[in-house]
């Protein structure tokens, strides 16, 4: 038998006062990858019928390398933040739950990590 | 995992049939979920036939004419049979709303009545709500200030506040949007959903309220707030056509301008 009051129940451990960081991150990365995501299209369009040599040197100049950096930042930043939440709705048991996020999170990591190493090898080495 | 079907001892039967009076010429079918928690079986849906000629032109005239003439066991809330009490929320033809300012005219063919969706039902069409009401109570629904009221008069609120309130204080916490809102079915035990959070921003843009931060604080966390993902079925709902998912949305943005200065 559960004698905790209703009340009790429903403030339950109180307010972790934290969460908007998360939704605001999201938002701003949601917005930023707009015009990236545009970029990113256009120049993986051109990228596709032009010569390798070609794709490395457009890729090396300074806008085109800030850009591609910031849309790889962006959008693992974006996935993770967003599959936390889609984990958090879903997972109700708090071990898969937090093993989960966890999970998702360092997937992310490294996939954005590998993302970057790949562009600089390129934009360095060529 | 989030349970997306219905354990055992809740899925449907069928239930017993009414047929209308005989001479009757103008009838409609009314199929209404029963489930009797001592009975020991599985909820059934009950259909009956009523003769409209005979009816009062409301849901709620409907489900009444059927405990009065039919089946005096059927369970439902009701009061005051005008939208402004709260108690007769349920769900009709797939969409919650209040059994007496909902026109049978309004919809066609055959009128299906089940209980408040994702709510453990006490009795038919009866939802338990003491969940509901506690997360009401936990925000701390009451003016809160640390100066003492004027000697002479009231606390004064300029007619600009006090419209900010308008859309606000209307809410009848009828229920409807929280359990038509698929966040609140799947955490309503931490998330607050769109009438408690509607609630919630009517005592944050009070001006006359002196809590406002530490409201906020209360409220920032990313399951009693930040579960609400814009789904937008509490406004569409809202049998008093508030705008709950408005209210949330402002919410954020106070979090927000907080931080961002």
């Amino acid at each position: 038998m559960d004698y905790r009051t209703p009340l009790s129940r429903a403030k339950g451990l109180g307010s972790a006062k934290n969460g908007t960081d998360h939704w605001w991150m999201q938002r701003i990365t949601a917005v930023t990858l707009i015009p990236l995501s545009f970029w990113l299209i256009k120049f993986l369009g051109l990228s596709l019928t032009a010569p390798y040599q070609q794709t490395v040197d457009w890729l090396v100049s300074p806008v085109n390398s800030i850009c591609i950096v910031a849309w790889i930042i962006a959008a693992f930043y974006h996935a993770a933040l967003g599959l936390q939440v889609v984990i958090e709705d879903y997972i109700a048991a708090e071990g898969p739950k937090i093993i989960s996020i966890w999970a998702v999170n360092l997937a992310f990591l490294f996939l954005a990590i590998a993302a970057l190493l790949a562009v600089f090898r390129i934009v360095s080495i060529g | 995992m989030a349970e997306f079907t219905l354990p055992k001892n809740s899925v449907l039967i069928e239930g017993k049939t009414f047929k209308a009076p005989a001479g009757a010429i103008n009838i409609r079918r009314f199929e209404v979920y029963r489930w009797d928690p001592e009975s020991g079986e599985n909820p059934r849906i009950d259909a009956f036939e009523l003769d409209m000629d005979n009816c009062g032109p409301m849901v709620l005239d409907a489900i009444l004419k059927i405990k009065n003439e039919i089946d005096s066991t059927l369970t439902f809330r009701r009061s005051c049979r005008e939208g402004v009490c709260g108690s007769c929320a349920m769900n009709i033809n797939g969409r919650n709303s209040l059994a007496c300012t909902k026109a049978i005219d309004s919809y066609s063919g055959t009128i299906k009545i089940y209980p408040l969706p994702h709510m453990d039902v006490v009795k038919d069409l009866v939802p338990d709500t003491t969940h509901f009401f506690a997360q009401y109570a936990s925000i701390k629904p009451w003016i809160e200030t640390q100066t003492p009221p004027p000697a002479d008069s009231e606390r004064l609120q300029s007619k600009e506040d006090r419209e900010k309130l308008d859309g606000l204080y209307d809410c009848i916490l009828c229920a409807c949007c929280s359990t038509s809102c698929p966040s609140y079915w799947w955490n309503s035990e931490r998330y607050l959903g769109p009438a408690v959070l509607l609630q919630a921003y009517r005592w944050l843009v009070d001006s006359r309220d002196e809590n406002t931060g530490e409201r906020l604080d209360e409220l920032e966390d990313p399951f009693k707030l930040y579960r609400c993902h814009t789904i937008m079925n509490c406004t569409d709902t809202c049998p008093k056509n508030l705008n709950p998912a408005k209210a949330i949305a402002e919410t954020k943005k106070l979090l927000v301008q907080r931080k961002l200065g």
